[in-house]
């Protein structure tokens, strides 16, 4: 019996003034007519799918691919423009971690009020209380009103009270991308509990590691549909296909159309070379030294411009930039076709696979072109490693000498 | 409705925490539920009592102004609370699925400390300058049809709020306008009796007048303005609910 059924879903918005504006709008609007400016877009279009009871499923897709709208649809946040739901078992929905988290309520009050939103019974809070304290390690604020808490301790807390919900069905939105290190692996663990204990969970998340490590199933939205659906490992492959540009590091951009920006200077090309600027390069070493050639081909002479590139994580987080902003320097172009480069010296990312942004931008967020996660880079291991070695899920690299035990003290 | 018990303790726990957010640091707190009557009730005593109303005056005029006002006090509270409520909570809306009602109904309900406040007060006034009679126990169906009727307004405000911001601008000169076609600064009698029928097609006016006429041990309660006002206070909620059940799918594109 599936826990999650959906059968041709819809989802359709007017984009323009409508039902945003003021009383007398809808008011005249009679008299003028139908809107001439609102055009519709569609998020979700005839999207069907079946997740069976005790099932781990992810969902991806691109930003607007409509998994947000999905879950909002499943957890009757929002109502489908054609289409029905049917869903086996209580619904709870983590779309965001501290759902109505009030800032003038204490600590304690917050857990409450949280958890009761999100839709624990009071009577589970009180059980769970001392648990979701422990897990949030914020006991000795506990009767501090919220405002004066730091972001890292609001978001802590709002993850213990999400750790601690319970439902047949579990709806969650990209609440692994959010935190360090230590707070993602809490996050892992609740979840796999969550599995063991066989609920049904739709995972929304660009940490496709978390995914991989969680999901038995992948669901690929794109544009409002499904892409694929499938076994992790092949949608994800297929997936992670879709947005490396190629899969080199000397990448022709011009066909990429996942980009944002006035579009006033698109990026055309991008080369991996070696330091003297010659020599093309297919990945770049620890501790070496490499440049980067951003081609791109500018409509308008302007200046001020902020170049940079941008190093994630395979888990989509950021890990390190570089721009001119940073250099002090501010670039000016002129109309046509021209490349900037970037040296960068003493590499010292972990081996491994890295993935690069690109955007020129005015300060302000004024982006005249911006590719999101575009290129792969692979970090190579230097000779300092043996085989195998430099691979511990580390990002940064420390240049570190240990020196021989030494005793300090007879026995 | 179902629905809606099985979401009671998401709704007092809203109400709860909007009593507390009233009066947090506030350094009087719950009292200013006693002080905003009280005040209001010295001034209306002085600004009217003589000149304009001698009816009132032959009566006890602070019993008679604050009766009339800590009911008002609390429509008007709740009203306005309520309206706001969808559009304050709407960070709440898009992220999390609950009866939408929950949330206007706590608004109401969290006014309820203040009525109750208000209504003590008024108890004391009544003890020292009239007398206490058994009529008080009308105040219990006095108080759950005044919530309806608070709810029913403030929750069809709230959901044309929530896709009109005008409505935000318009409750403070709605609430006032609607002050003065309720029997709080002039007596119920007041009103010819012939229109008496009309007027009291105004939830409030049956509401007050009731209220008021608990308070005063000669005054009796008119029982027709009641009784109409009972009824369009019922098909009033049935609307309201109907309106607002109806638009509560597309509450969170909208808002």
């Amino acid at each position: 019996m599936p826990a999650i059924r959906a059968e041709r879903l819809s989802k359709m918005f007017r984009v323009g003034n409508r039902g945003r504006g003021m009383l007398r709008e809808a008011l005249t609007a009679r008299l003028r007519g139908p809107p001439a400016r609102s055009s519709e877009l569609w998020v979700l279009r005839d999207l069907s799918l079946q997740i069976e009871a005790g099932h781990v499923v992810g969902l991806v897709g691109k930003n607007g691919a409509g998994k947000s709208t999905l879950l909002k649809i499943l957890s009757r946040i929002t109502a489908p423009t054609s289409g029905v739901v049917k869903l086996r078992g209580k619904v709870t929905s983590l779309l965001e971690v501290g759902t109505g988290f009030h800032e003038e309520l204490t600590g304690r009050e917050n857990v409450y009020l949280s958890g009761c939103i999100l839709g624990m019974s009071k009577r589970l809070i009180d059980r769970a209380f001392d648990s979701i304290v422990a897990f949030s390690g914020v006991e000795a604020f506990l009767d501090t009103p919220l405002k004066r808490y730091s972001s890292g301790m609001r978001l802590r807390l709002g993850f213990a009270v999400a750790a601690h919900l319970d439902g047949e069905i579990l709806l969650v939105d990209e609440v692994l991308a959010v935190g360090d290190g230590e707070f993602q692996r809490k996050c892992l663990t609740a979840m796999q509990d969550l599995q063991r204990r066989g609920r049904t969970v739709l995972l929304v998340s660009h940490n496709l590691a978390a995914i991989e490590s969680l999901c038995s199933r992948v669901i690929w939205l794109d544009a409002g549909q499904a892409r694929a659906d499938g076994p992790t490992h092949d949608v994800l492959s297929e997936y992670a296909k879709s947005f490396s540009g190629g899969g080199g590091t000397a990448a022709d951009l011009s066909a990429l159309t996942q980009r944002t920006g006035s579009g006033a200077i698109r990026f055309d090309r991008f080369d991996l070379l070696d330091a003297d600027g010659f020599t093309p390069m297919t990945a770049v070493r620890l501790g070496g030294s490499f440049a980067m050639r951003l081609h791109f081909t500018s409509r308008v002479s302007m200046q001020g411009l902020i170049f940079g590139v941008t190093f994630h994580s395979p888990l989509g987080s950021v890990v390190a930039q570089t721009h001119t902003f940073n250099a002090g320097q501010e670039v000016t172009v002129v109309p046509g076709r021209s490349y900037l480069d970037v040296q960068i010296r003493d590499f010292n990312l972990m081996p491994g696979r890295y993935v690069l942004s690109l955007y020129a931008a005015h300060l302000g967020d004024i982006y005249h072109d911006s590719l999101e996660q575009c290129l792969d880079l692979d970090v190579l291991p230097t000779a300092r490693y043996g085989q195998l070695r430099g691979m511990d899920g580390s990002i940064v690299a420390l240049d570190s000498d240990w020196g021989e035990p030494i005793a300090s003290e007879a026995p | 409705m179902s629905a809606i018990w099985e979401y009671r303790e998401l709704f007092f726990f809203l109400a709860l925490r909007d009593v507390k957010i009233k009066y947090r640091q506030a350094v009087l707190g719950v009292a200013w539920a006693a002080i905003q009557p009280l005040v209001t009730m010295v001034l209306f005593a002085w600004l009217f009592s003589q000149r304009m109303n001698p009816e009132a005056g032959s009566q006890d005029s602070k019993v008679f102004y604050l009766s009339a006002l800590v009911p008002w006090l609390y429509f008007s509270g709740a009203v306005s609370g309520a309206s706001n409520s969808l559009v304050g909570n709407a960070d709440m809306l898009r992220k999390v699925y609950f009866p939408r009602l929950v949330l206007p109904g706590a608004a109401a309900l969290a006014s309820l400390v203040d009525l109750g406040v208000g209504l003590a007060v008024l108890l004391v006034f009544i003890a020292v300058f009239g007398s206490l009679s058994l009529k008080l126990l009308l105040w219990i169906p006095l108080v759950i049809l005044l919530f309806v009727a608070s709810l029913s307004v403030g929750a069809f405000l709230a959901a044309i709020n929530a896709r009109y911001r005008d409505v935000k601008h318009t409750v403070p000169f709605l609430l006032q306008i609607w002050l003065f076609l309720s029997p709080v600064i002039y007596p119920i009698t007041a009103i010819p009796e012939q229109f008496r029928f009309f007027v009291a097609l105004n939830p409030m006016v049956g509401i007050l007048g009731a209220f008021r006429a608990t308070a005063i041990p000669t005054s009796t309660v008119d029982l027709p303005s009641l009784l109409v006002s009972i009824g369009s206070t019922v098909v009033l909620g049935g609307f309201a609910l109907l309106y607002f059940l109806r638009t509560e799918v597309e509450l969170a594109d909208v808002i």
